[in-house]
């Protein structure tokens, strides 16, 4: 059995052989041209954005339109061109170093973001879970559940949630109503708002690909489990949290990555007192009108998440070179 | 009529009155919602026994199965197992494993590991699970598979990681839901006798469901033929072939020419049928049938010869057209159409390479057969 496999993969290797040379370049251009979309996508707007982002988080800070210099430009012919390309500096990162305010702030986005993102695990985990063992009649009602509240405004919802949390809001009135509370509790602008406004408003990036990657695991794997003498909870972490590991790590990444940079949430329910960085860019770019800065504050930011990127993509590959 | 015995002749607990039955379905019954899969079933398995539950899809042998791994309780009824009720007790404390149908193989764990599963389950010391984890490659013949995933393995192979899995825990029994469902004809066959062995070699008591009555003829010590949640037949493989209990385990199990009609003289077993039309057969089986029951006379296509003359002497001879002819290479078989628009299926071994006498399509024809050739059946 073994060998006849093996001598199917053989057959196959030398059919590829024999294909001409003609006709495998052939293959690879038309390979290329479908590569090469989306690369002038990203090309356009991603990395042009960037590098002009980057460029002006080297430049200084001026009182002019636009609000920065100098401003790379040929008006001056191509020797103007390099003596303004000199007058760049990092200045705006060392600037970022010595204010413990930026430092602060990376850190408690990422503390914050890392939180949430535990905290909406916890919470999509089970949701994804029943979906995926709800009878199949129910499941795409129950998807639509899910993507239901992306029909509204984010904005709008985020504020709802103000109308919630805070002192005389329908929570505390609830409790107190309820007898649960005597005094009302302050939940708005403060670190708890935030995660409860991160956790609801990305539960369904966390649900989408948890109940993806547990809806097609096959139940007769808990069934072989239980029948080896494996009860249900042990069953569970051995065989249905491994199976589900993928979408577990694209739900934590689909949530932690924008979490990091997170604006709305901390500005509408962490009030003045938190500090998050996504705040802090919109206050250097739209309070203080210092672009260098905020673009600054946006390189450092972007960094900071493309190494978990990186990371994550250099897992999935080795995982996939493994199954081959 | 004669006892027609197991295959393995010195192995027959079922005659025996004193024989303690291992497995005991009394009187199960399961139903889902409206439906009743199970129907007020009884059923015996002994121990050592290969065992199998042969019925068309839908008919609830996969319900017994599942309710003796424990993955459904029983409506009503019992189910013992070595006297033991199993009542309440959930799957992974029951000393039964079972051999899923999909093969169920944890796809992030290795051969090695999949086969190790139930031990570690168990507790068991790691150098004992490694030294049975071993024996059990080695009975699967897999042993330079072990660090594979299952996905890199062939259908075949992974049918063998799934039945070593499943018997590595030396389970008191073992279930097998339609094991051998996923291969194709040729691997089929030879896996049929591997697990005939393994059977043999372990000492386990096996109950095998299947769909496909040759594999539970090749397999079984004993079937259990099941219709809409019922037990029709509960025999050996050889009875269940040449002594059916019913018309419907007769028309189920192999192929098989039916005459209705009513017992028109009979005494002592022997009685003579008319199926009308003119059509009189005589027959030594008739067991008890009263004169004027009505009965069906069922006789298997091998045992019905076909000439193109009336074979003197014959007690049972039947005129009729050649309709169709179909040429299997080890046999020949033959539709002869009855003068009364009655069609007869005939198989005759071709022994020899050429017939001398071949009767072709449309040629006259007789048909005739030994008059205990066929059995009577009343239900």
């Amino acid at each position: 059995m073994s060998n006849a496999a093996v001598t199917a993969a053989t057959s196959s290797r030398a059919a590829d052989a024999g294909k001409s040379a003609l006709a495998r370049l052939g293959e690879a251009v038309v390979g290329r041209l479908v590569i090469i979309i989306p690369y002038l996508w990203l090309v356009f707007f991603f990395l042009i954005p960037f590098v002009i982002v980057f460029k002006i988080s080297l430049s200084q800070t001026a009182i002019a339109i636009p609000p920065y210099a100098p401003v790379l430009g040929f008006g001056d012919g191509l020797s103007g061109f390099f003596a303004q390309l000199k007058q760049l500096s990092i200045d705006n990162y060392t600037w970022l170093t010595q204010d413990a305010l930026y430092i602060n702030a990376y850190v408690t986005s990422v503390v914050v973001a890392a939180i949430s993102t535990v905290l909406t695990l916890l919470v999509g985990y089970p949701i994804a879970y029943g979906m995926a063992r709800a009878p199949a009649m129910l499941r795409p009602t129950l998807l639509m559940l899910v993507i239901l509240p992306f029909w509204t405004s984010f904005l709008i919802r985020v504020y709802a949630w103000i109308g919630i949390l805070k002192p005389e809001g329908l929570l505390n009135q609830l409790l107190l109503a309820t007898g649960v509370i005597s005094q009302p509790l302050i939940i708005l602008n403060t670190y708890t708002a935030i995660f409860i406004g991160i956790v609801y408003s990305y539960l369904p990036f966390m649900v989408l690909p948890l109940y993806s990657a547990l809806e097609k695991m096959d139940y007769s794997l808990i069934e072989a489990a239980k029948d080896l003498g494996c009860p249900p909870t042990s069953a569970f972490w051995k065989i249905t949290f491994p199976l589900s590991l993928p979408g577990v790590i694209a739900g934590c990444l689909l949530v932690f990555i924008p979490a990091v940079g997170e604006f709305v949430i901390p500005d509408l329910l962490g009030g003045s007192q938190t500090l998050m960085i996504g705040k802090t860019l919109w206050n250097e770019f739209f309070a203080n009108r210092d672009w260098p800065v905020s673009s600054a504050v946006a390189v450092i930011l972007l960094l900071l998440l493309i190494v978990p990127i990186m990371l994550f993509q250099r897992a999935q590959a080795r995982a996939q070179e493994q199954d081959k | 009529m004669k006892s027609l015995g197991s295959i393995r002749r010195d192995f027959a607990p079922w005659n025996d009155p004193n024989a303690k039955p291992y497995i005991q379905f009394d009187k199960v019954t399961k139903k889902f919602g409206d439906f009743t899969a199970v129907n007020n079933l009884s059923l015996t398995i002994f121990e050592r026994e290969f065992f199998a539950l042969l019925g068309a899809s839908g008919c609830g042998k996969s319900t017994l199965l599942r309710m003796l791994a424990g993955f459904e309780e029983p409506t009503a009824g019992r189910i013992l197992l070595d006297g033991q009720d199993l009542r309440g007790i959930p799957p992974y404390r029951r000393p039964v494993n079972m051999m899923f149908q999909s093969y169920a193989l944890f796809p992030h764990m290795t051969v090695e590991n999949n086969i190790a599963f139930g031990l570690k389950q168990d507790g068991m010391p790691k150098p004992e699970i490694a030294a049975r984890v071993g024996e059990m490659l080695k009975l699967v013949k897999l042993e330079q598979f072990a660090k594979r995933k299952p996905h890199q393995l062939s259908g075949g192979q992974r049918q063998r990681v799934a039945l070593a899995r499943s018997v590595a825990k030396r389970p008191k029994v073992l279930l097998l839901d339609e094991p051998l469902g996923a291969l194709d004809k040729k691997l089929r066959e030879e896996t049929q006798f591997e697990l005939m062995d393994l059977q043999q070699s372990l000492g386990l008591t096996f109950v095998v469901v299947t769909h496909d009555q040759e594999e539970a003829m090749t397999m079984a010590d004993r079937i259990a033929i099941i219709d809409k949640g019922e037990v029709m037949q509960v025999a050996t493989p050889a009875e269940v072939y040449e002594a059916p209990g019913s018309r419907f385990v007769a028309g189920f199990v192999g192929n098989v020419n039916m005459f209705e009609g009513k017992i028109a003289h009979g005494e002592a077993g022997s009685a003579s049928i008319d199926a009308g039309n003119g059509i009189t057969i005589r027959t030594e089986n008739a067991g008890d049938a009263a004169t004027g029951a009505a009965v069906a006379f069922a006789i298997r296509p091998e045992k019905i010869k076909i000439s193109s003359t009336r074979p003197a002497g014959a007690v049972n001879a039947i005129e009729g057209e050649v309709y169709d002819i179909a040429y299997l290479g080890d046999m020949t078989v033959y539709h002869v159409r009855l003068d009364d628009g009655h069609v007869v299926r005939a198989s005759t071994m071709n022994a020899a390479r050429l017939a001398e006498d071949p009767l072709s399509w449309n040629d006259r024809a007789w048909v005739s057969f030994r008059p205990d050739a066929g059995v009577v059946l009343t239900r």
